[in-house]
């Protein structure tokens, strides 16, 4: 181990992975994101009013290569919360959709719309409504 | 050569038993629909790598972009008897 070359690119992101309680590795910037995953997962995390750190891997190959060696995971963009790679746009997307997310990055859900009820218990409307105006 | 959605599909079939598995994509963009036992008792992420794990390096390189939905497939009424 004592031979290992020094990495200096490695030791950056997993420092950064480690100081930043949500960040987000993607193509381009929030402001200006350069691929339609990392657009999508940008918008998902704004519209939830999430803080995050994002990280451009675009500018420089080595940040992907050393990124994707550290979280053994291929694509882009990369969530991590808490030191823990969370997905990429599906499962950031899927876990958006359930509720999940809200959860794990620690946001009160908006109030959530009153359930449906469910069809099979749902009682037709009760016909004594006053409606003979 | 660039990948068809037929050689994903055949791939993913065949690198995780019993899988049944829908891909869809332009030969750079795929779209994997995966349904398998193995994903469960799997958290989403490991769910997601099993796939991965059948292309490697292609994905991101000569499989521009790989979209997946993993499913767990539920027993047939058959099994659920």
């Amino acid at each position: 181990m004592s031979d290992q070359p020094s990495n200096p690119m490695r030791d950056a992101i997993q420092e950064a992975i480690g100081e930043n309680p949500v960040i987000l590795f993607m193509k381009g910037n929030p402001d200006a994101p350069a691929c339609g995953f990392s657009a999508r997962t940008v918008a998902i995390l704004q519209s939830m009013g999430a803080r995050f750190a994002a990280v451009d891997i675009l500018p420089d190959p080595r940040i992907r290569q050393e990124l994707s060696a550290i979280s053994n995971w291929p694509t882009i963009p990369q969530l991590f919360v808490g030191g823990e790679l969370i997905g990429g746009c599906d499962i950031v997307s899927e876990m958006y959709e359930s509720g999940e997310l809200f959860e794990t990055l620690g946001i009160k859900a908006p109030v959530a719309e009153p359930e449906p009820v469910a069809a099979t218990t749902a009682r037709p409307a009760p016909l004594s409504i006053e409606n003979r105006l | 050569m660039s990948a068809t959605p037929q050689e994903l599909k055949e791939r993913i079939e065949a690198g995780i038993p019993g899988s049944v598995v829908e891909v869809t994509g332009d030969g750079h963009h795929f779209n994997a629909v995966v349904s398998a036992p193995a994903f469960a008792g799997l958290n989403r992420i490991a769910q997601h790598r099993l796939v991965y794990d059948v292309f490697g390096a292609e994905v991101g390189d000569r499989i521009h972009a790989l979209s997946i939905q993993t499913i767990i497939p539920s027993p047939t009424p058959e099994e659920a008897r």
